[in-house]
């Protein structure tokens, strides 16, 4: 079943605060993963595996680097899904 | 005409590790020698990789010393000399000639002459792509005691302006030698290979692109990194389970984990996707050898004993995966 972009979302940021420590509350739409979160290469590929787990889509590497806000991780499950 | 019935080999039922022994490069190289070419720092890379220092070899000292000493010391913790040993084998990358193997000279080298010998290039997994030869070799009587030696002079191999892995490479060498045991000793080895990735890992042009083309200079090694943490921290934790499986023991049973020495991060991220307990002794000589390829898994191993961290009898769950990209893990009792 397709999750929502707000499940996902809340997921993420379940997953961000289990790799960095960071209250999930911080883990908002807007904010950048590397400049905000200041979460580096190997934690992203982390945080991108745990999610192809949990939301059941495929990232693939190539794509990581596009995905600048935490809004677009979220975009890109929530079109993966389908 | 009745043709005859062939016999073939049989050899003892079980297998054990004998002796370990290593040797790294003389030299520690800390990481503040290496940021300027990489406009990188001391803290970039120890938070990234956990490696301080790394030992690499003096220019004197090439991958066939290295393999020579460790020999001699796994021998030598093994109670055995050359001549006991009737199959060498020898993984590395770093040996640059085609022909002859590393292997035969080694062998000639600590008086194993005239052992089997032959090299292997299975990158960081070949260690324990060796210790699952030498098991089979063993089982099957084709040799009783097997060398196996994992050598490597990484920094032969490196660009000091590449980004991707070469501040990680280290020199050294680590050895066992595998012989009949009366008790099981290595549990089945779990391996594989996926070509499909081999750009992953992979030297920036061939030998033969270098002589034809000589201002490509010489061939040095790249990788994607996030791409290889990606596989290696989560999809080799299943290889690594599957490996506790064959061996017929479950995570709370290992008592040490000697994962190839690539970068303390997915060193614990293993930890956890295995769900080691905390008690498990782990090998973290990545910190100040650094990444060694094939000779980082013995590498570590005979420091934990060196150290007096780890008992005789222990079960460790040894695992390695590199280039290739190429994989092998197996559970083994430590002598």
């Amino acid at each position: 079943m397709a999750h929502s972009e707000q499940e996902i979302l809340a997921g993420l940021a379940e997953i961000v605060s289990e790799e960095t420590g960071l209250p999930a509350e911080s883990v908002l739409p807007e904010k950048s993963f590397t400049d905000d979160l200041d979460i580096d290469s190997l934690s992203m590929m982390t945080i991108v595996t745990l999610a192809e787990d949990r939301f059941s889509v495929t990232i693939p590497d190539g794509e990581v680097k596009n995905l600048v806000t935490v809004s677009d991780a979220v975009s890109f499950i929530a079109g993966a899904q389908s | 005409m009745t043709r005859p019935t062939l016999r073939q080999s049989a050899g003892p039922a079980f297998s054990r590790i004998l002796g370990i022994g290593g040797v790294r490069g003389e030299l520690v190289v800390p990481n503040d020698d290496l940021v300027g070419p990489i406009d990188s720092s001391d803290e970039w890379i120890r938070q990234r990789t956990g490696i301080v220092t790394r030992r690499r070899a003096a220019a004197g000292t090439d991958v066939l010393d290295l393999a020579e000493g460790a020999a001699h010391a796994a021998l030598e913790d093994a109670g055995l000399t050359g001549a006991d040993v009737d199959a060498v084998i020898v993984s590395t990358v770093t040996y640059f000639e085609q022909t002859p193997a590393a292997a035969a000279i080694i062998a000639d080298r600590i008086g194993a002459t005239p052992a089997a010998a032959w090299d292997i290039s299975a990158a960081c997994a070949g260690y324990c792509y060796g210790v699952g030869q030498a098991d089979a070799l063993v089982r099957a009587g084709s040799a009783r005691n097997v060398l196996v030696v994992g050598a490597e002079k990484m920094s032969e191999y490196i660009d000091p302006t590449d980004r991707s892995i070469s501040f990680l490479l280290g020199d050294g060498a680590g050895a066992v030698v595998i012989g009949p045991s009366q008790t099981p000793g290595i549990g089945p080895t779990v391996w594989g290979s996926d070509g499909s990735q081999a750009k992953v890992i992979h030297q920036t042009h061939s030998g033969l692109q270098w002589r034809d083309q000589p201002e490509l200079g010489w061939p040095t090694i790249r990788q994607e990194g996030p791409t290889v943490f990606k596989w290696a921290s989560f999809q080799m934790a299943p290889v690594a389970q599957r490996a506790m499986d064959a061996a017929g023991v479950t995570a709370d049973q290992i008592e040490v984990f000697v994962p190839h020495q690539a970068n303390m991060r997915i060193i614990d991220q293993l930890i956890k996707q295995l769900k080691l307990p905390a008690g498990v002794v782990v090998g973290r000589d990545v910190a100040d050898t650094g990444n060694t390829s094939a000779a980082s898994i013995p590498l570590a191993t005979e420091r934990l004993r060196r150290e007096g961290l780890v008992s005789s009898g222990a079960l460790a769950l040894q695992v390695g995966f590199g280039a290739g990209l190429v994989y092998a893990a197996q559970v083994v009792v430590l002598p």
